[in-house]
Order: C-alpha cells, then sequence, then structure tokens
C-alpha cells in the first residue's frame, strides 16, 4: 500500500519536473532575446529600411523583412485556407467514413507533413527555374503555401473527424443539400480552423530554409509579386552571421520582433477561438 | 395545404395554439414565398413490400404499412426491431447509412420515395421533419437554428425571417421562454428546450409528416410532457410518427399504434384495438411485458 503512494509521488514529482522544464526553455529564449536584443532595439530599427552600411553596423531598420514576412505569411494562409478547408470538407463529408480514397489522401497528406522545408524551398526552387521566374515575393508565398497546406489540413481534419453525425443528419433531414451543410460544419470545427491557422501562421513566418531561394532577400520592400522580398528569419540569419558585433545584436532585435508576432498572434488566435467556440456543440 | 390557411384564419383559443399570430396575418406575408406547397387536402404514406438491409443483414422484412393523415401513429416494438431504420427509409437519411440497401417502396402522395434522387429527395425531405433522440441544435444562434431551413430554401429577407421564427417558436412553445434571448447559443438552452427548438426547426420548413424517433426518451418526465401535449396540438396539421419505447406514452397519444418485432410489422391498426384486443400472440405478449 504505501509503495503505491510513492509511485505516485515519485510521478507527480517527474511531471512537474518535466513541465518546469519546458518552460524553462520558453523562458530563457525569452530572455536570451530580450538582453541581447533589447539592446540594439529602437523604433528605427522597425519602421526604416537598412541604409547604405546597415550591415557592417550603421544607421537603418528591417522593416523589409517585416513587411516582406507579413506580405508572404498573410497572403499565404489565406491561399492556404482557400485551398484546404475545401479539402477537408471533402474529406470528411463527401466521401464515406471508411473509404479508400480518404485513406490514401490522408496517407498522402501526412507524407507531405513530414517533408522538410527546405525540400519545399528546393523544390520551389527548381519550378521556378523551369518557369523562368526569378526570386520573388510570388515564389515566396506559392512555397510557404505548399508548406502550412498539410499543417492545415492535418489539424483541421482531426477536428472535423470528430464532427456528429447527428448534426449533418439534422442539416439534411431540413432539405440542406451537402454543400450547404458547410455553413453549420465550418461554424462547428471553427476553433479548429484557428488554431490551425495558428500553428499555420507559426510556421510559415518563422521558416527561413524555404524561403531563401525563393523568395530572395532585398533592402527595399516589394512592390510587385515579381520582385524579391526579405523575411524576418532570413533578417535573423544574416545578421548573425556577421562577425561585427553590433549587427549581431539587431539579429537578436529581429528575433525579438518575430517573437512578438508569433506571440501576439497566439494571443489573439486563443481569443478569436474562445469567440467562435460559442457555438458549439460539446 | 389549403387546410393549413384554413387553421390560421379559425379564431385561437388556447394561448399555446400553434398558430396564434398577433394580427392573424402574420403567416401570409411569408407563406406565399414557400415554393413547395401544394394544395392537397390528404397526405399519405404507403409502405410496399418494403425491405431494407444493411450490409447482409435483413433488418426490414416485407413491410407493407399505411401511415394515415394527420393522426398520431406509434411504431412500438423491443430494441433492434427496425423502428428507426423504418423512420430513416422515410426521409432518405438511410443514405448516409453504410451498405445499406433498400428495396420496395414507399409512396408519399403516389411518388416513391424509395426510388427518388436529386432534387426530389431534398424536397421530400423537407416533407418529412426529423426529431432525433438526442436533440441537436445546430452550432448557431437560437434565430438561425430556426431561420437555417427558410435560408436553404430561399428566405432572405430579415423581417420575414424573424416572423418565421417567432411564428415557429410560438408553434413549439418555446417562444415565451427565449424571446430575450434569441442570439445567445442554442446549446445553451435546456434540453427539454432544446428539443422544442429542434421540433421548431423542423416545423419552419413546413413538413407534411413528423418523424420523432424516440423524441422524448432523453428528457425529463416534464419537458416530454410538454413534447407530447404538443403532438397531441400539432396532429391537427401534421401526420406524427413517433418510435417510442414507453408503452405508457402510446397509451397516451397514440391514435394508431404499429408494433415491430424483429423487422416485421406483426401488428397494426387503432391504438384502442391494439391495445385492447391484440390479435397477435406476440403483442400480447409484448404488451404484458414479458419481453421488452
Amino acid at each position: 500500500m504505501k509503495l503505491k503512494f510513492l509511485e505516485e509521488k515519485l510521478f507527480k514529482i517527474l511531471m512537474t519536473g518535466a513541465m518546469l522544464t519546458v518552460l524553462a526553455f520558453v523562458v530563457s529564449i525569452i530572455y536570451s532575446i530580450l538582453t541581447k536584443g533589447w539592446g540594439a532595439m529602437s523604433w528605427d530599427m522597425i519602421l526604416k529600411l537598412p541604409g547604405g552600411g546597415f550591415y557592417i553596423g550603421k544607421e537603418g531598420g528591417f522593416l523589409n523583412a517585416i513587411v516582406g514576412s507579413v506580405y508572404i505569411v498573410g497572403i499565404s494562409t489565406l491561399l492556404g485556407l482557400l485551398i484546404s478547408i475545401p479539402v477537408v470538407f471533402y474529406l470528411n463529408i463527401y466521401l464515406k467514413r471508411r473509404s479508400q480514397i480518404a485513406y490514401i489522401a490522408r496517407i498522402a497528406y501526412d507524407v507531405l507533413f513530414g517533408i522538410p522545408s527546405i525540400v519545399y524551398g528546393a523544390f520551389g526552387f527548381t519550378i521556378m527555374i523551369y518557369f523562368g521566374l526569378k526570386t520573388s515575393l510570388l515564389g515566396g508565398i506559392i512555397v510557404i503555401t505548399l508548406l502550412i497546406i498539410p499543417i492545415f489540413i492535418r489539424s483541421m481534419d482531426e477536428v472535423a473527424r470528430q464532427f456528429p453525425r447527428e448534426i449533418l443528419d439534422a442539416s439534411y433531414s431540413l432539405g440542406a443539400t451537402r454543400l450547404e451543410t458547410i455553413r453549420v460544419v465550418l461554424r462547428q470545427i471553427a476553433p479548429g480552423i484557428a488554431t490551425a491557422t495558428l500553428l499555420s501562421v507559426g510556421r510559415a513566418i518563422g521558416d527561413a530554409a524555404s524561403v531563401m531561394f525563393t523568395a530572395g532577400y532585398t533592402d527595399s520592400i516589394p512592390t510587385s509579386l515579381s520582385q524579391p522580398a526579405a523575411t524576418l528569419p532570413l533578417a535573423v540569419f544574416f545578421q548573425l552571421s556577421s562577425p561585427i558585433k553590433e549587427v549581431q545584436d539587431r539579429a537578436y532585435a529581429a528575433a525579438l520582433v518575430l517573437t512578438l508576432i508569433v506571440l501576439l498572434l497566439s494571443v489573439l488566435g486563443r481569443y478569436i477561438t474562445n469567440r467562435f467556440s460559442k457555438h458549439k456543440l460539446k | 395545404m389549403k387546410h393549413f390557411f384554413q387553421a390560421l384564419s379559425l379564431p385561437v383559443k388556447s394561448r399555446a395554439y400553434p398558430f396564434n399570430a398577433p394580427d392573424g396575418k402574420v403567416a401570409n406575408l411569408f407563406r406565399p414565398d414557400r415554393k413547395f406547397h401544394r394544395d392537397e387536402e390528404e397526405s399519405e404514406l404507403v409502405v410496399r413490400d418494403l425491405n431494407v438491409y444493411i450490409k447482409e443483414q435483413h433488418i426490414l422484412k416485407e413491410i407493407n404499412l399505411a401511415i394515415p393523415d394527420k393522426k398520431i401513429t406509434c411504431i412500438v416494438g423491443p430494441s433492434g426491431c427496425g423502428k428507426s431504420t423504418l423512420l430513416k427509409t422515410f426521409n432518405r437519411l438511410i443514405d448516409s447509412v453504410e451498405g445499406a440497401r433498400v428495396s420496395g417502396k414507399v409512396l408519399l402522395n403516389g411518388t416513391d420515395i424509395v426510388s427518388s434522387s436529386g432534387p426530389e429527395i431534398i424536397h421530400l425531405r423537407r416533407e418529412m421533419g426529423l426529431i432525433s433522440q438526442k436533440p441537436c441544435p445546430l452550432p448557431m444562434s437560437i434565430f438561425d437554428n430556426i431561420a437555417y431551413g427558410c435560408r436553404i430554401h430561399g428566405i432572405r429577407n430579415r423581417k420575414k425571417l424573424r416572423l418565421v421564427v417567432r411564428h415557429y417558436l410560438e408553434a413549439a412553445g418555446l417562444w415565451e421562454e427565449v424571446q430575450d434571448r434569441l442570439n445567445t447559443p442554442a446549446i445553451r438552452l435546456s434540453i427539454g428546450q432544446q428539443q422544442r427548438l429542434c421540433l421548431a426547426r423542423s416545423l419552419a420548413v413546413e413538413p407534411r409528416f413528423i418523424l420523432a424517433d424516440e423524441a422524448t426518451s432523453a428528457l425529463d418526465p416534464i419537458s416530454s410532457k410538454t413534447i407530447e401535449e404538443l403532438f397531441v396540438k400539432l396532429k391537427q396539421n401534421y401526420s406524427i410518427v413517433m418510435v417510442t419505447h414507453t408503452l405508457r406514452q402510446a397509451l397516451r397519444i397514440a391514435d394508431n399504434v404499429i408494433f415491430m418485432y424483429l423487422g416485421e410489422v406483426i401488428e397494426s391498426g387503432p391504438a384502442e384495438r391494439v391495445f385492447n384486443r391484440p390479435e397477435h400472440k406476440l403483442t400480447r405478449k409484448y404488451l404484458s411485458g414479458v419481453f421488452s
């Protein structure tokens, strides 16, 4: 009997330990970014474009990277949603529970999910060469969209599979077609869509490997889809590889901005999720 | 649906009467917009030689039935005897059951339900309001739940929708309880209220039949009594087919009773006769509680 309680205690300690360790990671990452980046942080950094000699420590900022990231991630997320919602809807509403096609499709999406982002980058690069495109905003958007679609599908599908069949029957018995039922489905899986969006944005905004060859890097803000665009992860990467300490600190400032954007999005995402889940049938 | 219009112009006695529109004319403001109503006095549902198989299992065997108009027909029988499957065949929800095969005929005013397809099914499902065992509000507000069906069938004018919603919430005896919170999520209602909401939602697409699949078995006694009373009122305008496990409930409200056992109709007829003078041995056994 006593052993049981001891066991319970031991595992409780282990679990608490694991939880605190992960928490410590988060805190230490934020701490190191803050201490190193805060000194280099200024309004100039986030409001100005890089001036001449920015990369050897002279004046300017990385507005180009912020805007480039926002462009790419924003448009890709929209495209991703537009493509993956129909996929999830079709998989779960149109196809039967034990459909072979659905099974194969899901495996295929799982494979896509596991492909590293550098492969997406290389793949995108090959296609761009084939079509004679240069590194551009468009290239970045396409590759990031490809990168996040599996995330969207996976996480929305997970929610949609739990979709109560009774709701479908209720909708059908009112004379709704399957397509009309999408209104009901979307409302029910809205929290899932919010979570999926959050995960995708987090992945998309932080990914350096896929945009390196496709979106390129530039010191100006792109004004058309065919111009190259800078991104925050690459801003961090390039500045961090500089031997000059000031420039390295600026990399941390860029990392700080990146982290803040992700943090802001997750808080926003949680808020939206809560708002949208009020109608959800438990 | 002339009877429907006639019912509207009659003086209203009871407060909870389904169609107590304040000025007596409300209904006319939205009804002509409906696409499907036909001026038929009678509607009838006839089942002929119906067989249903689900994955090689013979669920319904040679069913022959006639469901009378504007009466409450109770289907009773032990669990697993195919009662719910029968209801599902009536509104073609059987389509979403995997591996189901249906043969025979189910005739609604002469149109075969079993062989209908495409737009006919949509039309047909509208004619058959289904109320399930567990109330299943759609994930939206109370107002939108009722308006959903109307919107699908083409009513978009907000003013009209408001009238429709009020009308049918009154018909389901729910209006007074929810009129101040039409925009709150439907799932916050109590389970009894949810069931009445589902009833109102079904009525809002103007069915001829109400199919209730053990509609009161998940409810508390008071809520289920409310639903029963509603059914008794609604049978003036609708034909109600209900599956029930509680014999006492069938005894209270049924006009007709169908007794099913292992996929076959053993006995059917007016409630009074079936309950008092059952012809078949199995019916007698079931009624006396030998099996349930």
